[in-house]
């Protein structure tokens, strides 16, 4: 009989740093430090990158104190519905707090990733100075700071590789923010400003661009000339992933042929976006690049049907395409065959609004794309009517979905054909794509449907529903199921108390649940609060009315939001929020 | 980003012998396993009604490769057949009570299925109605809160045949703000583009909403407004007013915004565009100059404004408005 094993003691610390080193979950390294507390502590040592999916949901002291040798962190603020303004600007998710623990107990850390989150200049001041041998930053969806901030970043971080600002409210106060990287400054390989809204100085950056050789992305704002854009390209040939400028300018022969040369320069580029405004002049300069694409983005590119089937159509190695619905059925079904290798598509609504003349993208070119490109798992699709028999007919198709988002313009809309819900459809989605693991649903929907996702949904990590259900049975269907959800967001349903005092334990095992717009009352929120004191349950209202306490049992909620957290109520809510 | 993240750099490797092509081939061979549907109950029987289909194992219209041609007010029988069940099995209090809900049931039916014939009027009336009735029966309190979406909805529904534009909800159809704008002028200049700039300019114009920037000294966080909201001046300053009221008594004293003051003695912005406030409101146009709110008639200046500031009255001046405008370009 074979002895049983030493212990933690038998080896070196060292080598269980290296085995433990292979694990890139982090739900296996915590797995690994519940073993014993030998292995805790050698695990909370080594463990050099944190992410952090609420920042409300562990205090930062206490994240910095058990990993004390972070390098790298990922920290998301503001529930992902405040990108549709549905959260008040005030709720929350500040960085000062992290960045002032962070600075105190991680000076080695080289990389910060924040999302949703408010950053202010002294935070980025302080992220500066802070970090010696800081590499990387990336702002998502942040906002609060300014191009004075980013100017501290500039002149002090003197290693950075990455400053990656997307889509973020960026106040512009210093024109000339990218004048303070330094001369000896050359790391850059990353630089991604396409949310600016400023003019830049070009030579400035022309000079920048030149000092940095390892330079392989860059996103350039729409602000930018063409023919200035051109000099600076040249500059830059070895670019992997660009990102243009305006890509427009006055009919000039000179100025056509300049750009094509420089496009015709790029061997190595794989990802292209930005594109603003694109006119059919200076377009065709593009084709000599679409061979080599692994990414288009074509969001701002007001490009018409036909030119963008033609360009579509020479990208025969694209994996990701994000795009108008401007490229309407027929340019979906050139994608689908010309396209094989497309994993990734995104079709955004021209006209969200409706007051122009229809578009004709319909369900017919998500069906082409899901018969077409056998290797696509993940899907955002906007568009104005659906069938059932379409849904069907992509559920079969494409099985390996992973992520199937379509949002359906117009609330409540029916099956166009049959005049039905949706929900056989949506069905069909979930039974048949075993592996999904985010999917937002839209168009009429019964209960029904929720309870398909329940019982099959398994991998479902993130659901997004609006405008859908009967009654609260939906909601239950949802909390009683659906093992792996995580992230659960809801607006204008006929969901209550109900389903969520059923199902209160499910709420410590999911990251958070939106809820607004629904039947919830003021008294279900106070028991479930009562019930389980490991969540926060805020309660946001924004009518600005007497104090909560005064409030009755059957007050009706406009937004709820809550989340699970060792860190207790928060001290920074806004007067719109609180945590009951 | 979560994915990416974890799978970060610098991590060793194991050696990965096992080519890429294995994974799609699994696709292939992967066997339709038969669904059962299967519901976990927390406890409570109240639940059960719900799973008085359990027998079947997919109800037939949810199975795969059919497709019930079911007539609508058949399907609309069903549905709400089930849900009677559900709700009686739910408050099982009187008998009396019971058959109230039913009658409030079947009038929701009726309710329903008079949205298919009537127009538009009667329409958002019986489904206001519906909505309260069904709300009634849960218990659930006052005035729901979407029944004004139900009636959005319900309008856009009919009115599917012809194009008109739905109301707009806050934050539907789910589009970044920033992309909102962008994506009105991206059709606007696709059309002007094609040479017709007079479509292009009703786009333009025709938006339903119009979000600007707006910022004030002092407050690093800027919001935005939908100026299409507004139709006068003074509508705007309430709303600007209102808008940093809440910041401003937060940053001058934390401990306050946190008891909430009551509104007597919060900053109010008063005399934003005569200056004779503490605060004057000015507005940056395409071109960016810097100019007084209030001096063009109210239209012009909504397709005008790009962007709003509130700015100390000290700070401006008739002269230093323009002056700044021009230093802002020539600083590039």
């Amino acid at each position: 009989m074979v002895r049983g094993f030493g212990g933690a003691a038998a080896f070196p610390d060292e080598v269980w740093e290296l085995v433990f080193s292979f694990l890139a979950a982090d739900a296996d390294r915590n797995a690994v430090a519940l073993v014993c507390r030998g292995w805790h502590r050698i695990e909370r040592r080594s463990r050099r990158r944190v992410f952090v999916g609420n920042c409300y949901a562990v205090a930062p002291a206490a994240a910095v104190r058990r990993f004390p040798e972070v390098r790298a962190a990922a920290i998301k603020g503001k529930p992902h519905f405040a990108d549709f303004n549905l959260v008040p600007t005030d709720w929350g998710g500040g960085a000062e707090a992290w960045v002032e623990a962070m600075a105190g107990g991680w000076p080695h850390l080289e990389e910060l990733r924040l999302k949703r989150m408010v950053v202010s200049d002294d935070c980025l001041e302080l992220i500066a100075r802070s970090f010696k041998n800081f590499g990387v930053l990336s702002l998502v969806s942040c906002d609060g700071f300014s191009t004075a901030g980013l100017a501290a970043i500039a002149a002090n971080c003197r290693n950075l590789r990455e400053l990656d600002l997307h889509e973020n409210e960026v106040e512009d106060n210093c024109l000339n923010w990218i004048s303070h990287f330094p001369e000896s400054f050359t790391s850059l390989v990353s630089l991604n400003i396409a949310c600016l809204e400023g003019d830049m100085n070009t030579s400035v950056l022309e000079c920048l661009i030149s000092r940095c050789p390892n330079l392989k992305t860059l996103r350039l704002n729409h602000a930018m000339p063409l023919e200035k854009l051109v000099s600076l390209l040249q500059r830059a040939p070895q670019l992997v992933d660009l990102g243009t400028s305006k890509f427009s300018a006055d009919h000039h022969p000179e100025l056509l042929s300049k750009v094509e040369s420089t496009f015709a320069g790029f061997k190595h580029l794989k990802s292209l976006s930005g594109i603003w405004e694109a006119g059919p002049a200076y377009l065709p300069a593009i084709y000599s690049v679409c061979e080599s694409l692994t990414s288009l983005n074509l969001y701002y590119a007001t490009i018409q049907s036909p030119e963008l089937l033609k360009l579509v159509s020479e990208c025969k190695n694209l994996q990701r395409l994000w795009v108008m619905d401007l490229i309407e059925d027929n340019g979906l079904i050139a994608v689908a065959s010309s396209c094989k290798l497309l994993q990734e598509l995104r079709v955004f609504p021209s006209d969200p609004y409706g007051v122009a003349p229809p578009i004709s993208l319909t369900e017919h070119g998500l069906v082409a794309i899901s018969a077409g490109c056998l290797m696509l798992h993940s899907v955002l699709y906007f568009c104005r009517q659906m069938t059932n028999a379409a849904l069907l007919t992509i559920a079969n198709n494409r099985p390996n979905l992973t992520c199937f988002r379509l949002c359906i313009i117009d609330p409540h809309t029916p099956d166009y054909i049959s005049q039905e819900p949706l929900d056989a459809g949506f069905s069909a989605i979930v039974e048949s794509c075993k592996d999904l693991r985010r999917l937002s649903l839209s168009g009429l929907l019964t209960d029904r449907v929720f309870k398909s996702i329940g019982a099959s949904a398994n991998r479902l990590e993130m659901l997004s529903v609006a405008f859908a259900g009967d009654s609260d049975v939906g909601l239950h269907y949802i909390l009683s199921g659906c093992k792996n959800l995580r992230k659960l967001e809801i607006r204008d349903c006929p969901f209550g108390d109900k389903a969520l005092l059923d199902n209160t334990s499910k709420l410590e095992t999911m990251r958070s649940l939106w809820m607004s717009s629904c039947s919830v009352t003021l008294g279900a929120c106070r028991q479930l609060a009562q019930k389980m004191p490991r969540l926060n349950v805020e309660v946001i209202d924004e009518r600005r009315g007497r104090p909560l306490e005064s409030w009755p049992d059957d007050f009706p909620i406009e937004k709820l939001y809550i989340y699970r957290t060792v860190a207790g109520p928060r001290s920074d809510t806004p007067p719109c929020v609180w945590t009951v | 980003m979560e994915e990416a993240f974890t799978r970060g750099e610098g991590r060793p490797r194991l050696l990965d012998l096992i080519s890429n092509g294995r994974d799609w081939r699994s696709y292939a061979a992967a066997e339709e396993k038969k669904l059962e549907l299967r519901l976990g109950l927390p406890g409570g029987e109240d639940w059960s009604a719900g799973q008085e289909k359990r027998e079947h194992p997919i109800e037939s219209a949810l199975s795969l490769g059919h497709i019930s041609k079911v007539p609508k007010s058949t399907n609309v029988n069903a549905s709400s057949g089930t849900k009677r069940r559900f709700l009686v099995h739910v408050e099982p209090k009187t008998e009396a009570f019971q058959q109230q809900q039913q009658q409030q049931l079947q009038q929701e039916q009726l309710g329903f299925l008079q949205l298919q014939a009537k127009g538009k009027e009667s329409l958002q009336q019986t489904s206001g109605s519906a909505e309260q009735q069904s709300l009634e029966g849960k218990g659930c309190g006052p005035h729901p809160p979407h029944a004004s979406s139900t009636k959005n909805a319900a309008v856009a529904h009919t009115a599917s045949q012809s194009r008109v534009a739905a109301t707009p909800v806050v934050g539907w159809p789910p589009v970044r703000s920033f992309r909102m704008n962008l994506a009105g002028t991206a059709k606007a200049s696709a059309e002007s583009n094609n040479g017709s700039s007079a479509a292009a300019k009703k786009i333009e114009n025709d938006k339903k909403s119009l979000f600007v920037k707006i910022n004030m000294d002092g407050i690093p966080i800027g919001r935005k407004v939908d100026l299409k909201a507004f139709d006068s001046y003074d509508k705007l300053s309430l709303a600007v007013d209102e808008l940093f009221r809440g910041l401003m008594a937060a940053q001058a004293d934390p401990l306050a915004a946190s008891t909430q003051k009551n509104s007597e003695e919060k900053h109010v912005l008063t005399g934003l565009m005569d200056g004779s406030g503490e605060y004057t409101l000015v507005y940056e146009d395409d071109e960016g100059d810097r100019m007084l709110v209030g001096d063009v008639p109210w239209d012009m200046f909504v397709s005008m404004a790009k962007r709003l500031r509130v700015l100390k009255s000290s700070d401006v001046s008739a002269s230093s408005l323009r002056a700044v405008g021009r230093k802002r370009t020539s600083n590039s």
